[in-house]
């Protein structure tokens, strides 16, 4: 079965090793840079795009605010229309229910379609620990699944491999959980396609019970809809007897109508199409076509605590789309397993600390993934501003304060890692709060300079290991303009130089 | 405490900063957004179907009622070596269509089991609304369109889509049509995966031919 | 017109060549400069690496010394931005914790007068062609912070696009980060340490003397990245580009 997160390090750490891999850099490199291009142009077909994400945000944003009422909303609709309704707290409740629908049915295993919540629980693993073999069918996630892996991607789980490397994981695994691969398997993508085709092809059509995820739900109607690609969404979703989605409480919208937002704003931001091959919509069980029984488990895990929090909660406006990864310049160098999450990348950075609070090493350390760029932001299809929310949980890590953790308000303390960094900036805020005390400062280091190393000890090297220091000129701006009164008399000092350029100039 | 008033109760705690007299719904959410994408004649939004369809590798033909028989014997008998031998038929598929095909039909039945529909070539259908903007069949599983699994597990769909009356501009127009009731299939081309270094390869699961008759009546 | 001077602690510190850039370009175009000695910090640093409290203080600061200028014009698109983007934002949240509207109220008059100095240019001064004079080929990097948070678009390509003797070459991937990012630089250093050698090598890639930008900061790193990597390469900011002339070359 597929690795865990538990234990990861704090991403820089984790990072350290990605940078490193020219391979992981390769493949990250060429499949984030395919997709880029893409969806500017696919984004760029649809004129009205910027009021489009606008509407989603809205829908969103108003769903969130009055998340009671569309979820009393949608248990009903989902009942009238001949479904079964569920709601779980957290992770093991939600997998204790699954487990205990599947057992219900007398069957041992399940096929899958591709779903964040699912993974976000490890649900694959309860299921395992209870006999029950769950099977993953998308593509990317069986890759994951045989190669024993972590998914390093929300929609392409398997990025991080190349086609050589997912021949020799189908060549090797597939075997051993059902037809095996091929021989002379080759590497081409329509070759490893056909495999992946031909493998999964006898559990579909045995398969008693599928699991899935969704999309959106309509609470007007009770509609479930899942976007997907391959065709494996639709043979888990309507050929078993048994279907149970589970599905994050957020992923409501209030009507019908408001699928025409999400179905142009999302195959566009996220595999950069006009439209998925495939979207399957259901409300409850229709007779003689689909499953007859229809499981509806709503997850919390987390997500009460984010809506509690009134910046942080925009982050539940996430379609997972996946386009601020692909657009992300530290998702593509430090690779999504860094992020030590099943939401990897800038969207990951913001959710994974907020739905899992921020006492480990890894989730403390995820605010600060980010260099701010802000093309998340520019991309995102529900305009969640994700530079905002990551500046807004670092103050959650270096400050404390308030937070709903478990549905209680608990106050945080500041973390510890951060001592020495909060001394710096409360004594560099009380010399900028003082310009006779920055110029003492800077004439200090100015008088000094010569003697200033090239490389720095301590938390200083992290850059000095890369990069040459600025060399401090012989005079501040401001004793520039106060000895030439502007520039009006005296001349230029011999400064001259900026330091841009460091040593080797 | 159930679950269910756990987490209502968690929302509702969660929320306590909205205000009660908010902005409703319908004022809340703004559709100053486009809803159709350009100002096309009909038959140019036909035509942008068809374009459409074809990019993203579904295989477009035209035809009328005189031509459809012959048309859909033709595209039968031209999978492999010798043709389609046997073709799934929804129950309300007009039967004259496949009059002059040599493919036995096999009509769609409650008790087939999966193992036996992945016996047959191919499948013939209709469909409810088709999209030009995105090249797009939706099947709502009326008669002439079947149980959602007979456009699933056989390797060889045919869609006939009758032109200009299924066809809409739009994805809103779509939805308004469309009755969310009834299970839905949005095809868009064959089955497609971009899981290997993110770029598009046609025919994973579903059926890995998709085929389109535009079919103008009268 | 009298305008003020916001050159930023980095500048005034590390960059004086850029703050004299900026008042020789700024007087050659008719517009009185004056440097309100009490200017320290906007704050961004402390406020981006989650001290925003701390920077509450050094806001209401910028706010006192600049409030009475008529224009504030900054070499610097992320000290514009953190200014113009993110001291409404610092009002807003403080009102959110029941503080009340002081913390707005002080910081409001600041926010619609900062411009970042390109912007200022073209849209206070409406013009592109500054009189420069810069015989070198350049290529252009635009600052996160001026791309997407100040909307800077092509101002600066189109300044850069009329200074005499310039060739402009296009920087691949130029809209990517460089990788600087303030503390990340350092919290994350291997990251970053990537993105600028990457920045580095497309900027080398096209065979350019120099790799411009807005902002100082982005500069440093790439600057020391550059230097480390031995390229011939130099930075130089776009300020001391439109200050160069014939008579009186970029030294």
């Amino acid at each position: 079965m597929s690795g865990t997160f538990v234990g990861m390090p704090a991403f820089p750490k984790a990072a350290h090793e990605a940078v490193h891999d020219d391979t992981l850099r390769g493949n990250l490199r060429h499949a984030t840079h395919t997709i880029r291009d893409k969806r500017a142009r696919a984004v760029d077909e649809l004129a009205d795009f910027a009021l489009l994400r606008e509407a989603g945000k809205q829908i969103k944003d108003h769903t969130l605010r009055h998340l009671d009422r569309y979820l009393v909303q949608l248990e009903e609709s989902v009942t009238a229309a001949g479904g079964t309704v569920h709601w779980a707290a957290d992770a093991d409740e939600a997998n204790r229910i699954v487990a205990d629908l599947v057992k219900a049915t007398g069957q041992s295993e399940v096929v899958k379609v591709k779903s964040m919540a699912t993974q976000e629980i490890g649900l694959n693993e309860a299921l395992e620990a209870e006999g029950i073999a769950a099977y993953e069918t998308d593509l990317a996630e069986l890759i994951v699944q045989l190669g024993h892996d972590r998914p390093s991607h929300i929609l392409v789980p398997a990025i991080h491999r190349n086609r050589g490397e997912i021949r020799d994981i189908f060549a090797r695994e597939m075997g051993s959980w059902g037809r095996p691969a091929p021989d002379g398997l080759a590497d081409s993508p329509a070759e490893l396609a056909e495999a992946a085709r031909l493998h999964l092809r006898e559990k579909f059509l045995r398969a008693k019970v599928g699991i899935s995820g969704a999309n959106f739900m309509v609470a007007e109607t009770g509609t479930l809809v899942v976007l997907e690609s391959e065709g494996n969404g639709r043979m888990c979703l309507t050929l078993p007897e048994t279907l149970i989605s589970v599905v994050g409480i957020e992923k409501i919208v209030p009507t019908w109508r408001d699928l025409e937002v999400f179905l142009q704003t999302l195959p566009r931001s996220s595999t950069a199409e006009r439209m998925n091959p495939y979207t399957t919509t259901w409300t409850g069980t229709t007779d003689g076509d689909g499953p007859t029984t229809f499981h509806l488990v709503l997850l919390d895990n987390g997500r009460t605590d984010t809506l509690a929090d009134t910046v942080g909660r925009q982050a539940l406006r996430c379609i997972r789309c996946s386009a601020c990864l692909n657009v992300c310049p530290v998702y593509e160098r430090a690779g999504g397993h860094a992020y030590g999450s099943v939401y990897p990348g800038p969207i990951g950075a913001i959710l994974s600390p907020q739905l899992r609070g921020t006492a480990s090493e890894i989730d403390a350390s995820l605010p600060y993934a980010s260099s701010l760029c802000g093309a998340c932001y520019d991309v995102c299809p529900v305009a969640i501003d994700i530079p905002e929310v990551l500046v807004h949980l670092r103050e959650r890590v270096v400050q404390g304060g308030e937070v709903t953790s478990g549905g209680a308000k608990v106050r945080l303390k500041p973390a510890k890692g951060h001592a020495a960094e909060r001394a710096a900036m409360r004594a560099a805020g009380w010399a900028f709060a003082r310009p006779a005390a920055l110029r003492a400062g800077q004439r200090f280091a100015s008088r000094t300079r010569r003697l200033h190393p090239r490389k720095l000890p301590g938390p200083g090297k992290a850059w000095s290991a890369s990069r040459e220091l600025p060399k401090v000129p012989a005079e501040s701006f401001r004793d520039w303009w106060q000895r030439t009164n502007g520039g009006t008399t005296g001349k230029s000092p011999n400064s001259g130089t900026s330091g841009k350029g460091g040593a080797a100039k | 405490m159930s679950s269910r008033d756990l987490i209502l109760g968690r929302v509702r705690q969660a929320l306590v900063d909205v205000p009660g007299d908010e902005a409703t719904y319908e004022q809340a959410v703004s559709r100053d957004y486009l809803r159709v994408h350009g100002s096309l004649s009909t038959a140019e939004t036909v035509d942008l179907l068809a374009e459409n369809l074809a990019d993203y590798r579904a295989i477009v033909h035209r035809s009328d009622p005189g031509g459809l028989p012959a048309l859909l014997a033709r595209l039968l008998g031209a999978r492999g070596e010798p043709g389609a031998r046997r073709v799934l038929v929804p129950p309300g598929l007009p039967a004259h269509w496949l009059d002059a095909a040599d493919a036995t039909p096999v009509p769609d039945e409650a008790g087939h089991t999966a193992h036996e529909l992945d016996e047959v070539d191919s499948v013939v259908t209709g469909c409810a609304v088709a999209i030009a903007e995105t090249g797009t069949l939706v099947l709502d599983g009326s008669p002439d369109q079947g149980r959602r699994r007979i456009t699933l597990i056989p390797d060889h769909h045919i869609c006939v889509v009758r032109v200009p009356d299924q066809v809409v501009s739009s994805v809103p127009e779509a939805l308004e049509r469309l009755d969310p009731a009834r299970p839905l299939t949005w095809i868009s081309g064959p089955s497609a995966t971009s899981d290997i270094e993110l770029d598009r390869v046609e025919g994973v699961h579903g059926p890995r031919t998709l085929e389109v008759v535009l079919l103008s009546e009268g | 017109m009298r305008v003020a001077l916001f050159l930023t602690c980095v500048n005034d510190t590390l960059y004086p060549d850029t703050g004299r850039a900026v008042v020789k370009l700024l007087t050659r175009l008719g517009v009185e400069v004056d440097f309100p000695m009490a200017q320290t910090c906007c704050g961004q640093a402390h406020y981006n690496t989650g001290y925003r409290h701390q920077a509450e203080p050094l806001a209401r600061h910028f706010s006192d010394v600049f409030g009475e200028y008529e224009a504030i014009v900054t070499p610097s698109g992320s000290c514009g931005a953190m200014v113009k983007e993110l001291y409404p934002r610092l009002g807003e949240r403080a009102r959110a914790e029941g503080r009340g509207d002081s913390l707005a109220q002080a910081l409001a008059p600041v926010v619609p007068k900062t411009y970042e100095l390109t912007e200022f240019l073209v849209d206070v001064l409406g013009v592109t062609d500054v009189g420069a004079y810069y015989p070198h080929s350049v290529t252009y990097h635009p600052t996160c912070h001026g791309l997407r948070g100040l909307r800077l678009g092509d101002r600066p390509r189109r300044l850069l696009e009329a200074v005499q003797g310039l060739d402009l070459v296009e920087l691949p991937g130029a809209e990517e980060c460089c990788g600087f990012g303030g503390t990340f630089a350092v919290k994350n250093p291997d990251v970053s340490a990537a993105m600028g050698a990457d920045k580095v090598r497309n900027a080398e890639s096209t065979g350019a003397e120099a790799l411009c930008a807005a902002d100082n900061s982005c500069l440093m790193h790439l600057g020391g990245t550059m230097a480390r990597l031995r390229t011939p390469l130099r930075p130089v900011h776009i300020a001391e580009i439109l200050a160069s002339t014939e008579e009186e070359p970029l030294a």
